[in-house]
């Protein structure tokens, strides 16, 4: 649970002029108490988002509601569409193998990603002035309900893919008719270096992520070979019988409780080393719809940009030509300009929106990879401390067994 | 035997050496490779080629790589840590440098104060040294050489064999000298492992390595005649650490008589069975008197197929009137305590071959822990170099830094999970050792009841023969005036008789006398068995004891490094 302030003293800092209290304004969200609803395949699994806050556009200081995942879903299409430029935070997937979508694991996960994901909103001082933030915080279930049925089809899709096929259309028509087949791309430098950077960096995260994986899963085995090796190892004691038989089973006994530790070390790598890494991976990829919104901006721009240069030569033409048409073709030619400014305005404040959340982006991964690397190396010295204090201090133990 | 303790400095000055290693892992692959080896206490090669470090000393302690933060941020050209990206470009040659065979064995061993046996593998086998400690017998098993059968090869030119160097230094005094060679083929073992058998009964006698199926084919192969050089080695070896055998004449002559070996050879199978079968008729009919008796001189060993068919026949007789018989044979195993013994040794040698199995996961278990660690390693080592070349943002380089540390702590702890594996593999050996031992104590106790079969059989007999010799006797003495032939029949009756007493009386010395030295074997066993285990559950304590020290420092170091970034909630 994490709270936002937007500043840190009470008065001057404050952009809305509404706030009557004293306290700076603040919006603390969290993702609780998964719960499983319904039977068989209709079963689903729904959390408690609880909202505390002091907006004066959100009704009351407090409000609980019940949301399953395909709300939040909802919420980050809607956000992507609206806020384009900006990154938004990505959501865990969707887990369509039958076995594992009620594992406890699982759900645990899932739980921790959809509060990290509320709470990133609920952090980014544009995203949190949302409408359809508050109304994922605040509506009752029908609202929701309806809400998202709405959105049915055209945003089922991923916007991002969407957009590629619907520009891809247009585009390749007026690129036909224009005379030209490739699609128009910017020549920054800067952002080319940037989309590599992107594209590269999702391919080491994901190898980085998942050896991370792999080495949950080895820890789980090695707890379990000492598990059995333990008990073996205590039967063997059990049938010597004396003192080299206490021996064996105080050895045993050891490796059993080590087992225990090892599990739970397994499951502490999961949640707070693998999981950071899995968003990391995540929230790339979520960059790289972005990167696609801005190619469409600067495409529609573009074209309309061709299109308006021909109007024009068509405008000029009829000019010349004192044609009724003229009239028309003038009203024409300013709406189509009034659209290019659009266009330019909308590439304009994707650019620049970007840049300002490239810098955003940098800081919070360096803080955030920086965290799981803390809780990675605290666990694994928590656990070596405990496998050498479990195994030192057998030792003595074993010394005066072995002359008595 | 705190050795670990003692081996302080040392390690300290080997942990700062391997923590300049992986250092140069990172940094420059090229040149030092190699040098890891020469790890003396005098030579620091490795801290001048170390971009910065000068071979000063205050290095040692400090850790090489925690200073990154600060030097990043502002000279990244001039850092040392940072330069040379001509290391990373090939990931491959990145695993290649991880596993060099010398730097691996110039790592201190062991915790558990095993040095000495360890870095000479020599003449010791088991941790039990023969009992005077100024007594020698170190046996080598070296230079295998092929030669060709010249006397029965049926195919000319075609029967090879691989002969062996076996070097013997020696300060008993049934030898005569301190060091001398022979050179034996395998046959030769095989002789003398069958003439063992047959001389000491009763005793716990180590296995000889198996003969292979397919000889002369495999024979070719190298690592066919390495594997068994090594086999030998160990089998003498082990005959050398017996407080008895060692002292054979058996295994003297095999050790040290130049030539041909002077022990009876082994005669086949096949050539014992047309043997046997040959005699057997006149032993059925009951020809001579005396072949019908069983030859005193052979019940001191048990019915080999073959030469001994009849007395097989009887033995097994024996056996199922024991197992189905209503009546209880003559003389049973009665030794109680024998019995208890037995049963435990069975109850031990089945959970020990679950725990050798279990143990043989475990050490997959840490195999797999150990590389995983080391492939997420170099998966940060890619990111870090990824994120630190054309860094545009500060946060870059500070996160480049941060996985840097990560990636060289989990290279360690990759390291140390390899080592600890390798020590792991030579302490429970230990239990797949004991799982061969169990094998010849169960020789020695089919020795026992073979001979004791033999005594219950030729009791049997003699009690027959007695019946016999009565019914005659009352049959005879209802003819008037004598039955010559009946009395003929009975005189004859009498002397097999007294042969047969005889060969009982020896037969039953025998069965005492392995009663006898499965007691010493016993006792000795357990001795062993005590001292080997305790030795083998506190090397592994020791060892996993140590390791996980080792690792917690390596990880400690990185979580205060990052404890900046805890999380404050």
């Amino acid at each position: 649970m994490i709270t936002t302030q937007r500043s840190p003293n009470g008065g001057s800092g404050l952009h809305s002029p509404r706030s009557p209290s004293s306290q700076p304004p603040f919006l603390s969200v969290s993702v609780t108490d998964p719960a499983k609803m319904g039977n068989g395949v209709q079963a689903y699994i729904s959390y408690k988002v609880i909202t505390k806050t002091n907006f004066p556009e959100y009704q009351g200081s407090e409000k609980i509601v019940i949301r399953r995942y395909s709300d939040f879903v909802w919420l980050r299409d809607r956000l992507f569409e609206k806020y384009k430029g900006i990154f938004i935070p990505p959501l865990p997937e969707k887990n369509t193998v039958e076995k594992f979508r009620f594992s406890a694991e699982f759900i645990e996960m899932r739980r921790q990603a959809l509060d990290t994901f509320v709470n990133r909103i609920a952090l980014h001082h544009e995203l949190q002035q949302s409408d359809d933030l508050r109304t994922f915080l605040q509506a009752d279930e029908q609202t929701m309900e309806r809400a998202r049925s709405q959105d049915t089809g055209i945003f089922k899709k991923k916007p991002s893919d969407l957009m590629q096929i619907f520009w891809g259309v247009q585009s390749k028509v007026t690129d036909v008719v224009l005379g030209k087949e490739k699609p128009v791309e910017e020549s920054n430098p800067e952002y080319e270096k940037f989309k590599k950077y992107i594209s590269e960096l999702e391919d080491n995260l994901a190898e980085a992520q998942k050896h991370a994986y792999r080495l949950v899963k080895r820890h789980r085995e090695l707890g379990q070979s000492l598990a059995d090796f333990g008990k073996a190892i205590k039967l063997l004691g059990a049938c010597e019988g004396n003192a080299l038989g206490t021996a064996f089973s105080e050895v045993g006994a050891k490796s059993e409780m080590l087992s225990i530790k090892l599990q739970r070390e397994a499951h502490h790598l999961l949640m707070n080393f693998e999981e950071p890494l899995k968003d990391y991976v995540r929230a790339v990829q979520s960059i790289k719809g972005t990167i696609a919104e801005r190619a469409n901006a600067f495409r529609q721009q573009c074209e309309l940009a061709e299109t308006i240069k021909l109007k024009e030569i068509d405008l000029n033409k009829l000019r010349l030509m004192r044609s009724e048409k003229m009239l028309d073709a003038e009203h024409e030619y300013e709406e189509l300009k009034s659209q290019g400014e659009e266009a330019t305005k909308r590439f304009d404040t994707i650019v620049r929106l970007m840049n300002e959340e490239i810098v955003r982006f940098q800081d919070q991964r360096t803080q955030e990879l920086g965290r799981a690397f803390h809780e990675f190396a605290k666990g694994q010295a928590r656990l070596a401390n405990a496998i050498a204090d479990a195994w030192r201090s057998l030792i003595p133990k074993l010394d005066s067994l072995s002359v008595s | 035997m705190m050795g670990f303790e003692n081996q302080g400095s040392d390690e300290a000055q080997l942990y700062a050496s391997r923590e300049e290693l992986e250092s140069l892992v990172l940094d420059d692959d090229d040149d030092n490779n190699n040098s890891g080896n020469g790890n003396g206490s005098g030579s620091n090669p490795l801290f001048r080629s170390n971009g910065g470090a000068n071979g000063d000393d205050s290095q040692y302690h400090h850790h090489p790589l925690s200073p990154s933060f600060a030097e990043i941020s502002t000279t990244e050209d001039d850092d040392p840590l940072l330069s040379s990206p001509s290391g990373y470009k090939n990931p491959t040659s990145f695993n290649s440098f991880l596993e060099p065979p010398s730097y691996a064995d110039a790592v201190f061993r062991s915790f558990d104060g095993d040095r000495g046996k360890q870095i000479n593998g020599d003449g010791v086998v088991s941790s039990s040294s023969p009992s005077s400690s100024s007594d020698y017998l170190k046996i080598s098993v070296t230079d295998p050489q092929k030669e060709q059968d010249l006397n029965n090869s049926l195919v000319p030119g075609g029967n090879s064999f691989v002969t062996y160097l076996i070097t013997t230094w020696t300060n008993l005094p049934e030898f005569n000298g301190t060091e001398f060679s022979v050179r034996r083929r395998f046959k030769d073992v095989v002789t003398l492992s069958d003439r063992l058998s047959e001389s000491y009964r009763g005793y716990f006698i180590p296995l000889r390595p198996d003969k292979s199926v397919v000889e002369s084919q495999v024979m070719q192969k190298q690592e066919f005649v390495e594997q068994r050089r090594i086999g030998l080695e160990k089998y003498l070896r082990k005959l050398a650490a017996h407080p008895v055998i060692r002292r054979s004449e058996e295994l003297r002559a095999f050790l040290q008589v130049q030539g041909k070996l002077p022990l009876l050879k082994t005669t086949d199978v096949a050539s014992r069975m047309i043997d046997g079968a040959v005699k057997l008729p006149k032993q059925l009919f009951g020809e001579s008197v005396v072949s019908a008796a069983v030859d005193p001189d052979e019940v001191v060993q048990p019915a080999k197929g073959g030469r001994d068919l009849l007395r097989m026949f009887k033995e097994l007789r024996q056996s199922v009137t024991n197992d189905w018989g209503g009546t209880k044979p003559p003389v049973v195993e009665e030794d109680k305590e024998f019995l208890e013994k037995r049963k435990k040794l069975q109850d031990f040698e089945q959970e020990l071959t679950n725990v050798s199995q279990q143990a043989e996961s475990l050490v997959k278990a840490q195999q797999d822990m150990g590389e995983t660690l080391g492939q997420l390693g170099l998966a940060f080592v890619k990111l870090t170099k990824f994120e630190s070349e054309e860094a545009k943002f500060n946060s870059q380089k500070v996160r480049a830094a941060d996985m840097k540390n990560v990636a060289t702590s989990a290279v360690k702890a990759s390291r140390l999970y390899r080592e600890l594996n390798a020590q792991t593999v030579r302490h429970l050996d230990k239990l797949h050792e004991y799982l061969g031992v169990m094998l010849t104590v169960n020789n020695a106790y089919s020795d026992r009841s073979n001979a004791l079969l033999t005594v219950q059989t030729l009791l049997s007999e003699l009690s027959n023969l007695s019946f016999r010799i009565e019914k005659l006797e009352a049959a005879a003495s209802k003819v008037f005036g004598g039955d010559r032939s009946r009395v003929k029949k009975i005189e004859e009756l009498k002397e097999t008789m007294r042969v047969t007493d005889e060969a009982k009386n020896r037969a039953v010395r025998e069965y005492e006398r392995i009663k006898e030295n499965n007691k010493m074997e016993l006792e000795r066993l357990d001795k062993e068995r005590h001292d080997d285990f305790f030795s083998m559950l506190k090397g592994f304590v020791v060892n996993q004891a140590g390791y996980a020290e080792k690792m917690a420092t390596v990880w400690a170091t990185v979580a205060n490094e990052t404890s900046g970034y805890a999380k404050s909630s």
